[in-house]
């Protein structure tokens, strides 16, 4: 029976009391945390939710009036996903993201792989000058980039009378846009995983050349397989990014029905169809479907691989 | 044999063989050259003939996905391969001065093509007149610095790049420290945040037009979730988006919300690596929460938030969907600069225009890029 021993529950009722265990939080905390969350949802869950309300329900009434009567009168209904990828040409468009994104998600990393290897491993004359210009690309900002691009992509450069650059006619080609975008992600892939490489031990490396390993067989067999998670991080990011954009698509690919990507689409369903938010919520979600299945699936990478980055900074 | 040249701790690369003579460096130039090249070019003519049946309409896409992934993946890789092995070919004295080069070259090209010259050709570009062809003086940049509306797209980026970080980082860091003490949920909490980062700027804005939504009396119900809530209050519904200079917020908002998850998980990351002994000992001292976070908290966390906020600074100084997608950004005086540029380029056809103000927005990163170079060296310092 100490005199002091209720004396810490009283003053600090929240604290955990084994050191290292999580402290506990107070209502405060969790009251600020949980409206913080509903503020950041409600936008997305409008949007969920009129997706799946009947046209002429949207048009009455708000999609918060749902919650007063969420089953007998709410006419839930797929209707407006088969109307958006139908009319609205979504289908195609979904194919074409999907044909643009990929590739230009792998393409840089594999580019950036070995040359973040090199800066990293290699020895030779102008590594650290090459490199800081890779740090220095990182701010271009890819509208200074577009139009040049385009000249080339469709003139070809000539100096002195000379093609230096060949007209190659790639307008309107996914070839074109995975090149661009596979130049405009290069300096942060390699930025990133030369970072990460750079932190495996070398004593690895080491001991594989004392073994006779050539650096191709070392980079291959070693470094790759340790560099997953930062492969991943990037891929995630640069897949999220491809995919969600809209400017290089819509230079180098262009807005015909044929060729258009998500984005583009949902713009032109904006412009085309403001008042018509059955087909507009519908497509949205279309469009978000596959970075939130990807981003949840793989966020753990993500995270991990963005902080690494970071933090170290 | 050496193996300390090729030792990464080393700083610099002085290549340890006795000095090649005059000819022998010129051969070592071309090869290098050429390996560079190699892959680059290469890579790019499969690509191109694998391809060459998509300029045909109805090409199935599946299947090209599915080629195109297998040459992007497996191509490129045997592409990096097959120069490996040709370079095993060579004498062996010239084998490890021409490797490096194949690994660093094809993503130099790619970076000299796609991002340096475009950068060199932009500035002579923007001396020149609508097409392009006579030099014009500094006839552009009188013009970005006259025109009213680009005026506002200066003032309005300057907007952006202010409060779309200062927002962005204090949310995020408010949110990061209270999730921190949460017993549950703090996982769900947080990739809640995080989620708006996965959807699109398009996507975005249609989300948030369904927030933003105005209908005038006589036009049907207001749908839109703030003027929902103006109605259910009793109050008339208001056009959020034609209020000036208001709009221009409404509209940070959205990238507010599409960011603050970055911002928030990669501090969030940066307060869980504080060792819990220094804050724990504060505590004991009789530190109070608030104490904690400004004295240790911040300090320590402080140069993962300039990161953040540079990052921050960086897309909020790009910025050019949300403007683009949410309408009429000269009616409303909702432009930005990086608005403006595409504006000029592709709806006004003034290249000249459009590559001064591309060249503005590059001078105005540059100070970033000097930060961005300068914390690289100090990392490399450490290493």
């Amino acid at each position: 029976m100490s005199v002091a021993e209720p004396l810490p529950v009283e003053t600090t009722p929240m604290r955990s009391e084994a050191p290292g265990e999580k402290r506990g939080a107070g209502w405060f905390v969790r009251i600020v945390v949980l409206v913080i969350v509903v503020l950041w949802i409600i936008p997305t869950l409008g949007v969920l939710i009129t997706s799946f309300r009947p046209e002429s329900l949207i048009d009455a009434s708000g999609w918060w009036t749902v919650f007063a009567d969420p089953f007998q009168d709410a006419g839930w209904t797929f209707e407006n996903y088969r109307l958006a990828l139908d009319q609205g040409g979504l289908g195609n468009a979904f194919l074409n993201s999907l044909a643009v994104a990929l590739p230009a998600t792998v393409i840089p990393i594999a580019i950036a792989a070995f040359a973040a290897y090199a800066f990293t491993w290699m020895d030779f004359r102008g590594r650290y000058v090459m490199f800081v210009a890779v740090v220095a690309l990182l701010v271009v900002p890819l509208q200074m980039a577009l139009i040049p691009i385009l000249r080339l992509y469709n003139n070809g450069a000539i100096i002195g009378g000379r093609y230096v650059f060949p007209d190659l006619d790639l307008v309107g080609t996914f070839l074109g846009v995975w090149l661009a975008h596979t130049a405009f992600g290069l300096p942060l892939a390699i930025y990133l995983l030369r970072n990460y490489i750079g932190s495996l031990p070398s004593s690895i490396i080491e001991s594989a050349k004392i073994d006779g390993a050539d650096h191709f067989t070392i980079f291959w067999r070693l470094i790759i397989p340790l560099s997953v998670p930062a492969l991943a991080a990037f891929a995630i990011f640069q897949f999220l990014w491809v995919w969600n954009d809209l400017l290089v698509a819509y230079v180098f690919l262009g807005g015909t029905q044929q060729n258009r990507v998500l984005t583009i689409a949902l713009a032109n369903l904006v412009g085309a169809r403001g008042e018509n938010w059955h087909l507009l919520t519908a497509a949205a979600f279309i469009s978000m479907a596959l970075p939130l299945v990807v981003f949840f699936s793989l966020q753990k990478y993500f995270v991990r691989g963005l902080t690494a980055g970071a933090v170290k900074g | 044999m050496k193996t300390s040249s090729d030792d990464a701790a080393g700083a610099t690369g002085a290549i340890e063989e006795p000095p090649p003579t005059g000819s022998q460096t010129v051969f070592l130039s071309i090869l290098r050259v050429v390996g560079a090249l190699a892959i680059p070019i290469v890579g790019f003519g499969v690509l191109a003939v694998a391809f060459d049946f998509l300029r045909e309409a109805d090409a199935n896409r599946f299947l090209v996905v599915g080629v195109a992934i297998v040459i992007g993946v497996g191509g490129v890789f045997f592409l990096y391969w097959g120069m490996n092995r040709v370079i095993e070919f060579l004498p062996a004295r010239y084998q490890e001065g021409v490797r490096p080069y194949i690994f660093v070259g094809p993503a130099l090209v790619i970076l000299a093509v796609f991002l340096i010259y475009p950068v060199i050709n932009t500035v002579l570009v923007s001396f020149k007149d609508r097409v392009g062809e006579e030099f014009v003086g500094l006839d552009n940049y009188r013009f970005v610095f006259t025109d009213e509306s680009m005026l506002r797209a200066i003032r309005n980026t300057f907007g952006w790049i202010v409060i779309v970080p200062a927002l962005g980082v204090s949310i995020g860091l408010a949110f990061a420290t209270l999730a921190d003490r949460l017993r549950r949920g703090e996982a769900v909490a947080k990739s809640m945040i995080f989620l708006p980062m996965a959807i699109s700027f398009a996507g975005a804005s249609i989300t948030w037009r369904l927030i933003y939504s105005f209908r005038p009396e006589g036009f049907g119900t207001n749908i839109g979730l703030l003027n929902g809530i103006m109605t259910g209050l009793g109050q008339d519904p208001v056009s959020w988006l034609d209020i000036k200079p208001w709009n221009n917020l409404f509209l940070m908002v959205i990238m507010v919300w599409m960011q603050t998850g970055f911002a928030m998980v990669v501090l969030s990351a940066a307060i869980k690596s504080i060792p819990d002994e220094i804050l724990e000992a504060a505590r004991i001292d009789g530190a109070s929460e608030l104490q904690v976070f400004r004295r240790i908290i911040i300090p320590t966390i402080l140069p993962t938030i300039a990161v953040v906020t540079t990052y921050m600074v960086i897309n909020a100084m790009k910025v050019f969907d949300i403007v683009f997608v949410m309408g009429s950004p000269e009616t409303r005086g909702t432009e930005v600069i990086a608005e403006r540029m595409i504006d000029w380029f592709f709806l006004s056809n003034h290249d000249g225009r459009g590559a001064a103000i591309a060249v503005i927005l590059f001078i105005a990163i540059i100070p970033v890029m000097i930060v961005n170079i300068r914390r690289f060296r100090e990392e490399e310092a450490i290493r």
